[in-house]
């Protein structure tokens, strides 16, 4: 079960990570996608040792938000990119700080 | 046979109403012509937004609110979720109304006929000949209330999960479709988007850990003493961040000025004060449910950093929209005095109540000063506006002597009740670096006043014709003043709410 956790952790971590470090808005994108996913992994082991479904339920329900955000994180890459021709997200920055 | 729950429909009105009108416009959206649509969309969101207060104000009249004991429930309608709701439909009204308006700019929305097109492309230019018009924006504002009203009622962990993506999911899209300065907007949507998914994906795993050591997603749960320290604390640190990500407090309002500045105004308005309301409400349900953790240090050093940084950062704008974004982090340091009483949430809603109209009434007015390139925010472009224009000055005037929390407008009652919240519970040095604050935020809520009042004018325009706007700005400036001048039923109405662990 720790191990599990430690993982989930672990994953989490690399994507927070990369959110931070990388400047392609679509892998930063997917690093976010990566912190659900390491979120689903725990949810599923605390069910496991719970010995109950909220948990897995949690995963799916994850899964469909995660689906849901996807979308409209897409559109507005694609948004940017045709207005731009880049998604780095050094680039965007028309605004002060 | 599974035996359907037995669920009281009456007393949840208020959220199928937003829902129905919400999914009523996608299908408008699909059948309805497009020369009658921008109507259409209108009416159907204004009489929803109506329909839903209307409905919160029968529940609320209706007693019997509240815990209904049934294990696993996901939504309580409480005290606190009712007025909420009232509070939320109220500023959606005027939200819905802001968007609507299109005599602001030669005839047209704030928001761009075609998001897909590129900015100063052909095609954009054959969008504006053709007048296409995006409607989706009414269905887009009444999932994003649905979120809210969601949010602020959730008792359940998971379900708090997902009014939160409702709420913020079409609000990075609408950030995103401003008619003038599309790069800006474009920008203001994808920093949003980043951001918050970044800020949700932190309150998901506080939510993960908090099911790891309770077993179980309710909110009251997480009262329960358990052996695992560690756990907690690291449950209710996660998910305050993703919850103070949210309402703006420092160190994670970084995203606050560049969306409220990117953002068509309009959308800034009605999430400044929506989001605002929802997102302290779901804030107090999840801390004052975690009696066993030791949450309210934190929350004092979140609060004064927020309110000297946000206050310091508005001094030093000259843009008027960019002021107001910065001064909405300062709110949120003040907001968050009153959390630290740690039970007791009247103090905190009637806050919310006076900042989110002020802030909608701020930023109509906003939208109103105009010149040929669209919104003129520069502060120094607003000279000698409340001598040409009395009545947006006037409003305007109200609205900054209410952040500046003088008396007599809403604002005051508000500092004063979250402040003395903060110094029952023994946050004394919080509440006078609260009221410091104050007397240095009021400089630049005054200088505005005085460049309105007392400089040379600039020529800049304001946008005529522009009825339904600046009946919103004298509304929120009415309001305003009876908040401040009769607070009496509104303040007896907040005392009303419990503990709001549902």
């Amino acid at each position: 079960m720790s191990d599990l956790l430690t993982l989930s952790m672990i994953l989490f971590t690399i994507g927070a990570v990369g959110v931070l470090v990388r400047r392609n808005a679509l892998i930063v994108f997917m690093c976010v996608e990566l912190m659900l996913n390491a979120t689903n992994l725990a949810f599923v082991a605390f069910a496991r040792e719970h010995g109950n479904l909220d948990g897995q339920l949690a995963a799916f329900l994850v899964m469909v938000v995660a689906a849901a955000e996807v979308v409209v994180g897409l559109a507005i890459i694609i948004a940017i990119h045709r207005s731009r021709g880049s998604v780095s997200v050094d680039e965007v920055r028309q605004v002060r700080g | 046979m599974i035996p359907a729950p037995e669920l009281d429909y009456a007393l949840l009105s208020p959220l199928l109403i937003v829902a129905a009108a919400a999914l009523l416009g996608v299908l408008v959206e699909a059948f309805c012509p497009r020369g009658p649509r921008f109507v259409v969309q209108t009416a159907l969101a204004t009489a929803a937004t109506v329909a839903a207060l209307v409905a919160s104000i029968v529940v609320y009249a209706g007693g019997d609110l509240g815990l209904t004991d049934e294990p696993g429930r996901t939504v309580v309608a409480d005290e606190a979720a009712v007025i909420t709701w009232m509070m939320l439909a109220i500023f959606a009204i005027l939200g819905v109304a802001l968007f609507a308006d299109r005599r602001l700019d030669g005839g047209l929305s704030a928001f761009t006929g075609r998001a897909a097109d590129r900015p100063g492309s052909d095609a954009e230019a054959e969008a504006l000949r053709l007048r296409v018009e995006h409607t989706e924006i009414f269905p887009l504002a009444m999932f994003a209330l649905l979120g809210m009203m969601l949010f602020a009622a959730s008792a359940d962990l998971l379900t708090m999960f997902v009014a939160l993506e409702v709420l913020s999911l079409p609000l990075y899209l609408l950030c995103g479709i401003a008619r003038r300065r599309r790069l800006l907007s474009q920008e203001a949507a994808l920093k949003y988007f980043v951001l918050g998914a970044f800020s949700s994906a932190f309150f998901l795993y506080g939510i993960a850990l908090a099911y790891g050591y309770s077993g179980s997603f309710a909110i009251g749960a997480l009262g329960e003493l358990h052996d695992d320290t560690e756990l907690r604390v690291a449950a209710v640190a996660l998910m305050a961040v993703g919850l103070l990500f949210k309402v703006g407090a420092v160190p994670f309002h970084t995203w606050t000025p560049d969306v409220y500045v990117g953002a068509p105004t309009p959308v800034t308005a009605f999430m400044a004060a929506g989001t605002k309301a929802a997102a302290f409400v779901a804030l107090m349900r999840v801390l004052f449910a975690s009696t066993e953790t030791d949450w309210q240090p934190m929350i004092a050093v979140v609060a004064v950093v927020t309110m000297v940084v946000g206050s310091l950062l508005a001094i030093a704008q000259t843009d008027v929209k960019r002021m107001l974004a910065y001064s909405s982090v300062a709110h949120a340091g003040f907001l968050l005095t009153g959390v630290l009483g740690g039970s007791d949430a009247a103090s905190v809603l009637f806050y919310l109540a006076t900042y989110g109209l002020a802030s909608i009434g701020a930023f109509a007015v906003v939208m109103l000063v105009r010149d040929a390139g669209g919104e003129a925010t520069a502060s120094a472009r607003w000279a000698g506006l409340g001598r040409e224009n009395p009545v947006l000055g006037v409003s305007f005037a109200i609205f900054m002597l209410s952040f500046a929390g003088i008396p007599l407008t809403g604002g005051f009652v508000g500092k004063l009740s979250v402040f003395i919240e903060a110094g029952g519970a023994g946050y004394g040095p919080v509440v006078v670096v609260g009221v410091l604050v104050s007397a240095v935020a009021a400089f630049f809520y005054v200088r505005m006043i005085t460049v309105m009042f007392f400089a040379e004018p600039d020529g800049v325009a304001v946008a005529s014709g522009a009825v339904v706007t600046t009946a919103v700005v004298v509304l929120a400036a009415v309001g305003t003043v009876i908040l401040g001048i009769a607070p009496g039923p509104v303040l007896e109405l907040v005392q009303q709410t419990g503990s709001l662990i549902p």
